[in-house]
Formats: structure tokens, C-alpha cells, sequence
């Protein structure tokens, strides 16, 4: 079955590779014999003849001859009325061949005579050259010479649009055209029911160049229903373009909010179930960055065809960093200290400026370069607002975090025993779980989510040694926002914020905008301060 | 003579200390030769100016954190409100010296092409004003957010947090253009403090004066406070705020009061700050300069008077003598302090020795009882010590 399938495969390239090139070899003798046709004695409207014949050929190898014509640039040798593409330089003439470009040396002036254009001329010419690129066998041409004709809209070029939208075959190309012939109507003075059509298609169109058409068409023109109808497409476009702008802004909150979410998921939980706040997860992120750096460095020199995978390496071993260097951190250092949060808070202050400084130390101050595999770099188009693929993944990466740490809290042994001590840390050691452990194994498991997350994040950001310091406000604000000891509560708190400061940025400015929804926080705390999804609980102080 | 028992000796003499320096040190580096051991050139003076502000800055933090347990991650940005105020006074003082020429607008406004004052510089060329701002800005910030933050009970690390962002958001606000603050760049370029050149000896040994006042003024506050019933009360609030509440006290008051006399200390310790060095920027508000501030205190001992002081001029000494060996290791240093005082130095420098001294009277004490010898009124000096 596949076998056939490739054979038939086959057959249908061959067939469409023969009819693609065959009309190129007719229309190449064709094109240069009515090139040569320039040459010789001829009235103004023998030359108009000769113009619309190199039109009708649909070949684009006329457009550089056409081009010289309208330039004055055509001459006809007087001994063989050979025809030249020529410059002139003092007495002499440098010559090219009209159809390839190819340099032909030089000659005397005087043996040649150039071919007469007037006004009626260069408009033919130009109508012309339109068409032509029009009826380009390559698609992408046809569309590149619809969208010129649409930005340069020029009422001359109404009837070879037509001619060009009843030949065209690709539906894209052709609507394209249509939107140009729309264009150029709207430019004419053809009648009104017309343009109120023209003004249908534009808004169709619905981008921004199509509403500036349309704006000045509504501002110049005299005919009352015809502006009415250009006004009514105005209105509709603005809507939509309004409409994919808070769409486009909703999505980039999405991506904000799953980074805030990948950053302060680790927070949330060794907040949640220690009451410790750790200043040193930004750092926790900012190695797992440099553990990417270090695997694509290491990719790169011995092993270069791995560089796809290297997120996918990075991701374990980024975890694996993270989580020793925060189980190192919870065994040495903040053991000593629980039960007063706000000493924790200045010794793990302390540990984050020491990393950053060895990070600096080690790699250096300046950003490291970490490259995107192919399939998180590019963009693609829905509707009008534009999804980049770095972003997606990292919002379905972050939803992946997310639904696997539910998966650790809710069904296995170790998510039960840090249930428990975080609803009660004594009840807990009284029924036999060993809480320092716990401890432990929540600081390492928060530290190596941060560590993942800073894979994530050297996809998007610079990797440098403060890349820590920016996420980690934001990812307190996440915390306190969504509530401590619940996951939900961190999932809804950073795509809330995420959403907020993107819809904002517009209003606000994106420095205005992060300062409201600081204002914001700081007033909803006001209110519930025990944040978003507060555990229930019987307590005075926590 | 009652001031000076209700105040403590330790507390006069460092009064005594401070304005000692205010007269000697200005006379030591502008009277004195340049030959004599005693002559403090000129380039110190400002420098130590500097972590005198830090002190009194220091001071201000510890005032909450020391005495009421309130742990502000945001004091710089009180700190930088007023070096912006009196920065702002510094501004109009150059007049047409600036670079552009104008009378009325500093340089950065007609750099950005505006046409007129913004309305919240009207006042800053007046010195009184300027001054007052230098109070009331800090002193109202911190009240209103001390009012919100402190009434819905927001404590612990959640007030750090918040705070933290306060200052954060103020860093972000200060460093747009379009406010009127000189954005990145701030405000510099200074000349004239009360008509007097700001970059002259005679000008500097003034301020650095002023910031010796200032501090030993600020020691007499806080003692004070700390040593009256609301003092006692401040303690009662950090060590068992539900406890305080229960009895019938208004706990959020307290630190409501400590919060913005504290804020205030800052402000003026800013104002002090920026005509010594010279500029004041968006910096100022960066987080991590707010946490500085706690380590000082840390490091001296909170909830002493004279703890914050030592401790202020002894990092920024230690700070200054590491920038200048080896810079990429000061934050090595710093770091390790905030991990090294946490876990082994709760108390502080003069924590620590006073914990030990008391704990030796103890011991003796009991070495004494145990002798024979009655003691009568054995426990009250070891909980006045606390």
C-alpha cells in the first residue's frame, strides 16, 4: 500500500514538474522575438501593439526590456535592429542583452537609435509590467505583485486585475487580487455602488493597511453613500482589530502566566508546607538556565546532532542541579532555622547573593547564549494575532509541571506525608512521619521544579546571574496572591497576574501597568490576606 | 540628670560620642594641618558623612524590626523619598548654571522638551518646604500603607513581602521618565545647599555635622520610645502580638506609630545622604539595598540602640575596604553575613556581648547566693538588660 502510494507520489511530481516547466520553453522564444520586435522604425501605436503582445505572453523574462522601454533605456542597433537594454555613458553606450541582463560590452552611440515612448506609452508599460508579475507561473509572485498593487493601488490597473482574478487558480492569490482591484477601485471614479462593494472586500480583509485605505477613501471622497458604506467597514474592521489585540494580549498574558507559574510552583510548595520563604529560588531558576547552557555547550562540542534534544536532556539534569543544591541548602542551613520565618528569609538572602556572585565568578557577567532547537523557534498566524512556538510549549510545559506535581501531592506516599505536615506539622510527627525528612524532600522536590523552570526560561530570557532576581517579586506576588499550601490557588494567581499586567501594558505602559497590579495585590491582601485559596485552619499566628 | 537615668549611660555616651564628632571631625580636616596626625582629609569626610546616614537609616529599621518585629524590606524606599525631595530642592538651587541654561526647569525636563514645572516641584525651591516634604513623604507613605497593611493583620513574611514590593513598584515608577524625577539618570549635577557651594570643605564638614546631630538626635528618639510604656508595649507586640491583643491592646497602632516615626528617620537620613554624595537615583529603591539595611542591623544587634549604629559603619567600612581589593568577592562577603550572623550571631555584636555580660553577673550572682550571701532584689537588673 505505501509502496503504491510512493509511486503514485511519483507520478504526480513528474506530471506537475512537465506542466509547470513546459509553457516556460514556449514562452521563451515566444518572449524574445516580441522583445526584438521593439526593433526598427515604428509609429507610437505599433509600439502599444508590441507592449500588449510581451503582456499577453504572461512571462515575466519581458519585464526587465519593458522596464528599459519606459526608462528610455531600449535602443535598436541600426545595422540589425538587434534590441539592447543600454546605459548611456558620454558618446559610448554600455549594452545588455534585453532578456537575460547579460553584459553585451559597449558600442558607439551613433549606430543606434532608442525606441520613442511618450506619456500613453509608460501608462501601457506600466499596466503591463502589472499583469505580467500578475500572470507569474510562481504563486508567491502573483501574490507578491497583488499585495504591491494593493499598497500601490492606481485605477489604470483595475482591468488587468480583472483580467488577471478570472485566470487566477490559487484561492489565496486570488483573493489577494481582489482586495488590490478593491484597493484601486476605491482610487477611481467608477460608480458608488462599486465602491460601497470595494469597501465590502476591504473589510473582509480587516487589517490596518485595509482600514487606512478605507480612511482616506472615507475622508476624500465627495459620494455620500460610498463614504457611508467605507465608514461602516471602518467601524467593523476597528472592532476586530480590537478584538484580535485583546486576544493577541490575552496569549501573551497566558505565557507570562505560565512562567510566573513555573517559577513560583516551587516557591509555593516550600512556603506552603514549611512556612519558609526561600529568596534564593530565583537562584534555583537561574542554574537550571545555566545547567541548559552546559548541556548545549557540551552538545555543541562533542555531540551535534543531539542539539534537538538538548532541552529534553537539560529538563532531568536541570532538576537534578537545582534539587541537590536545594537539599544541600535545607541540611546545612535552614534546619538551623525553623520556627522564625524572617531570620530564614536573611540567610537564604544571604545564599542567593553568594550563587549569583559564583555564577558570575564562574561563566562570567555578561548573557550566555543559549540557542532554541528548531521546534521552539518560529511563529504561526491565528486569525490576526501571532503564536509563537517557544511560548506555546512553554505554556503546555508549565500546564505539564503542573499536573505532575498534582499527580506527587495527591497519590503518592510523599505527597500524602507533606499533605499532612502542612495542615499539621506536629499532629504529623505524632503519627510517625518523620517531618525532617519531609522537610527535606519538599525543599529539594520546590528547588528542582525551579530548576526546570529555569530550562524553560533560557528559552525566552537572557541567562545571565541575576535572570533569578527578576521572577522572584513576581513569584512571591504569585504566592501570597494565590494563597500557600494549595496548587490551584498558584495555577489561577499566576495566570491571573499574567493576564492582568498584559492587559494593562496597553492602557498603562508596561512599568505602569506591573505598578497597578502591585497596587492591586497589596489592596486585595487587604482583604484576604491569607491570599486567593486560603487554607482552612484553626490558628493565630501562622 | 533624669534624661540621662531614664535614657541609660550607654545612650548618653553615644550622644556624647556623636556630638563630639560633629565638632571635632569638621575641625580636625579643615583647621588642622596637613602634616598633623590628626588631619582627616578632606575626601573622608563626606565618606563618612555617608554611613552616618546609613546609621541613622539603620536606626530607623531597627526601631521596627528590633522593637516591634515588623520586618520591612522597604525602608530604602522611605530612605530615597527623601533623598528625592531634598534632591529636588538641590535641582531648582542651580537655577541657569545647568547645562541648558534655563532658570526654572532643571536640565533632564527641558532635555525632554517640557514646557513648564509639573505641579509637585512648585515649593521644592524654598528649603522649608523642601524640608518638610522630606518628613511628610515617608512619614505619609508609610502611614497609609502601614494603616492598610497593619489593620487587616498582614504579618510575618507576608509584611516583608509586601514591602519588598512597595519599594520595588516605587524603583519601577522612579525610573520612567515621564514622572518628572529625572528618570534613570536622577538628579545630580548639584551646586549650592542654602547658598552655601556644595562641593566645599567648609560645606561638607557642615553636613557631615548635620548627619551627627541628626543621628545622635535620632539615638535620643529612639531611646526614648523604647524606654517608655509604648516602648514596653512595642516589645509586648513582637514578642506575643495575639497576647497583646488579647489583654485589650491595639496592637496595629503600636506598629503603626513605629512604622512611620521609622519612616520619617529614614526620610531625613536620605536628605542627609544625597548633598554628601552628590546624586540620587532610581538605585536607591532596588530591593536589595533594602535588605542591606537589615543586615547592618543585624549585624550590630537588634533591638539595641547602639547596635544598628556599629553595625551600619561596620559593613559600610568593611564594604568599602572590599570594593576597593577585590569587588567581585563583596558579595561573597555579604552573603556569608547574612548566613553566618543568622546562624550563629542572632543577637548581634552588642547583643551578644551584652547577653554574655549579663549571663557572667548571672553566674556570679549564683556563685555569691550560693555562698550565703541573700541577694534581696535578684531578678530586676537581668530583665531590665533584656
Amino acid at each position: 500500500m505505501r509502496c503504491m502510494l510512493k509511486r503514485l507520489s511519483l507520478l504526480w511530481l513528474l506530471i506537475l514538474a512537465g506542466l509547470a516547466a513546459a509553457p516556460v520553453w514556449a514562452a521563451e522564444g515566444d518572449a524574445a522575438a516580441i522583445v526584438q520586435s521593439f526593433g526598427g522604425k515604428q509609429g507610437y501605436d505599433e509600439t502599444e501593439t508590441h507592449i500588449k503582445e510581451a503582456a499577453a505572453t504572461g512571462d515575466p523574462a519581458v519585464a526587465p526590456a519593458l522596464r528599459a522601454l519606459r526608462d528610455g533605456n531600449l535602443y535598436w542597433r541600426k545595422s540589425d535592429e538587434a534590441v539592447f537594454i543600454a546605459t548611456e555613458s558620454g558618446d559610448t553606450l554600455k549594452l545588455a542583452d534585453p532578456m537575460t541582463g547579460a553584459d553585451a560590452g559597449t558600442a558607439p552611440k551613433d549606430d543606434f537609435t532608442k525606441v520613442r515612448v511618450k506619456n500613453s506609452i509608460r501608462v501601457a508599460v506600466t499596466a503591463a509590467l502589472g499583469s505580467l508579475t500578475l500572470r507569474a507561473e510562481n504563486a508567491v509572485q502573483r501574490l507578491r505583485a497583488a499585495d504591491t498593487l494593493f499598497s500601490e493601488a492606481d485605477p489604470e490597473m483595475i482591468e488587468p486585475l480583472d483580467g488577471a482574478i478570472a485566470a487566477e487558480t490559487d484561492a489565496t492569490v486570488k483573493a489577494r487580487m481582489e482586495e488590490a482591484r478593491a484597493a484601486a477601485v476605491l482610487e477611481s471614479d467608477r460608480p458608488a455602488e462599486e465602491k460601497a462593494a470595494a469597501a465590502k472586500v476591504l473589510e473582509q480583509r480587516g487589517d490596518r493597511e485595509a482600514l487606512n485605505k478605507l480612511a482616506t477613501f472615507a475622508s476624500s471622497t465627495k459620494d455620500e453613500a460610498a463614504r457611508g458604506a467605507a465608514e461602516r467597514a471602518i467601524a467593523a474592521i476597528e472592532s476586530n482589530i480590537a478584538f484580535w489585540g485583546q486576544a493577541q494580549n490575552v496569549w501573551y498574558g497566558l505565557s507570562l502566566g505560565s512562567v510566573l507559574l513555573l517559577a513560583a510552583i516551587g516557591l509555593a510548595i516550600t512556603f506552603g508546607v514549611m512556612g519558609v520563604i526561600n529568596m534564593a529560588h530565583g537562584e534555583m531558576v537561574m542554574l537550571g538556565a545555566y545547567t541548559t547552557f552546559v548541556v548545549q555547550e557540551q552538545i555543541r562540542q562533542s555531540a551535534p546532532f543531539l542539539f534537538e534534544w538538548s532541552l529534553a536532556i537539560a529538563i532531568p539534569l536541570a532538576f537534578l542541579v537545582s534539587a541537590a543544591v536545594g537539599l544541600v541548602l535545607e541540611r546545612s542551613l535552614i534546619r538551623f532555622l525553623y520556627g522564625r520565618p524572617l531570620e530564614t528569609l536573611l540567610a537564604t538572602f544571604g545564599v542567593s547573593l553568594v550563587l549569583q556572585q559564583a555564577v558570575r565568578s564562574i561563566f562570567g557577567p555578561t548573557n550566555r547564549q543559549v540557542g532554541n532547537p528548531d521546534w521552539m523557534s518560529g511563529a504561526f498566524d491565528v486569525g490576526m494575532m501571532s503564536v509563537t512556538w517557544n511560548r506555546l510549549w512553554i505554556i503546555v510545559f508549565a500546564l505539564l509541571v503542573f499536573a505532575a506535581l498534582l499527580l506527587v501531592l495527591n497519590k503518592t506516599p510523599l505527597g500524602l506525608q507533606m499533605r499532612a505536615v502542612t495542615q499539621n506539622r506536629k499532629m504529623a510527627s505524632a503519627m510517625g512521619i518523620r517531618t525532617p525528612w519531609i522537610d527535606a524532600m519538599t525543599f529539594a522536590l520546590g528547588s528542582g521544579i525551579a530548576g526546570m523552570a529555569g530550562v524553560a526560561l533560557s528559552q525566552i530570557d537572557n541567562v545571565s546571574p541575576n535572570l533569578g532576581q527578576g521572577y522572584i517579586i513576581d513569584s512571591f506576588m504569585v504566592v501570597v496572591f494565590g494563597g500557600v499550601g494549595n496548587l490551584w490557588g498558584t495555577l489561577v494567581g499566576a495566570m491571573t497576574l499574567g493576564i492582568l499586567n498584559k492587559l494593562l501594558e496597553p492602557f498603562a505602559g508596561a512599568v505602569l501597568g506591573k505598578i497597578v497590579v502591585l497596587v492591586l495585590i497589596i489592596l486585595f491582601i487587604q482583604k484576604r490576606p491569607r491570599g486567593l485559596f486560603a487554607q482552612k485552619g484553626r490558628f493565630v499566628d501562622a | 540628670m533624669i534624661l540621662a537615668r531614664f535614657l541609660g549611660p550607654r545612650v548618653i555616651v553615644l550622644v556624647a560620642v556623636l556630638l563630639a564628632a560633629a565638632v571635632l571631625v569638621p575641625a580636625a580636616t579643615l583647621a588642622l594641618p596637613a602634616s598633623s596626625p590628626f588631619h582627616i582629609p578632606a575626601y573622608l569626610v563626606p565618606l563618612i558623612g555617608k554611613y552616618v546616614c546609613y546609621a541613622l537609616l539603620a536606626l530607623a529599621l531597627d526601631l521596627v524590626w528590633g522593637y516591634v518585629g515588623i520586618l520591612s524590606l522597604g525602608h530604602g524606599a522611605f530612605f530615597a523619598l527623601g533623598g528625592y525631595a531634598m534632591g529636588m530642592y538641590l535641582m531648582r538651587q542651580i537655577g541657569s548654571r545647568g547645562v541648558y541654561g534655563n532658570p526654572i526647569l532643571p536640565d533632564f525636563m527641558v532635555f525632554l522638551n517640557w514646557k513648564e514645572l509639573p505641579w509637585y516641584w512648585t515649593g521644592f525651591g524654598e528649603f522649608w518646604f523642601a524640608a518638610i516634604m522630606v518628613v511628610l513623604v515617608p512619614g505619609l507613605l508609610a502611614f497609609v500603607f502601614g494603616f492598610f497593611a497593619f489593620r487587616s493583620r498582614v504579618t510575618g513574611v507576608y509584611l516583608s513581602i509586601i514591602t519588598q514590593a512597595m519599594t520595588y513598584a516605587l524603583l519601577l515608577a522612579f525610573f520612567r521618565n515621564d514622572m518628572g524625577f529625572g528618570g534613570n539618570n536622577g538628579l545630580t549635577d548639584f551646586k549650592d545647599i542654602l547658598g552655601f557651594p556644595i562641593q566645599a570643605e567648609t560645606t561638607r564638614a557642615g553636613l557631615f555635622a548635620a548627619s551627627c546631630v541628626a543621628l545622635a538626635l535620632g539615638v535620643l528618639v529612639v531611646g526614648a520610645i523604647t524606654r517608655s510604656k509604648l516602648g514596653k508595649l512595642m516589645v509586648a507586640v513582637r514578642d506575643a502580638e495575639s497576647r497583646t491583643r488579647f489583654i485589650g491592646w491595639r496592637p496595629e497602632y503600636v506598629k503603626l506609630f513605629a512604622f512611620t516615626v521609622s519612616a520619617v528617620m529614614a526620610g531625613i537620613a536620605g536628605a542627609l545622604y544625597v548633598p554628601q554624595v552628590g546624586i540620587i537615583n532610581p538605585g536607591e529603591f532596588a530591593p536589595v539595598n533594602s535588605i542591606e539595611i537589615v543586615i547592618w542591623a543585624a549585624v550590630g544587634g537588634r533591638g539595641t540602640l547602639l547596635g544598628p549604629v556599629i553595625g551600619a559603619l561596620l559593613v559600610n567600612y568593611g564594604k568599602s575596604v572590599f570594593t576597593g581589593l577585590a569587588p567581585e568577592y563583596w558579595l561573597f562577603v555579604l552573603g556569608g553575613l547574612f548566613v553566618l550572623v543568622t546562624l550563629f550571631l542572632p543577637r548581634g555584636i552588642v547583643g551578644t556581648i551584652d547577653h554574655g555580660w549579663s549571663a557572667l553577673r548571672e553566674r556570679r550572682r549564683a556563685a555569691r547566693a550560693e555562698k550565703g550571701e541573700s541577694m534581696g532584689e535578684g531578678g530586676v537588673s537581668s530583665q531590665a538588660a533584656e
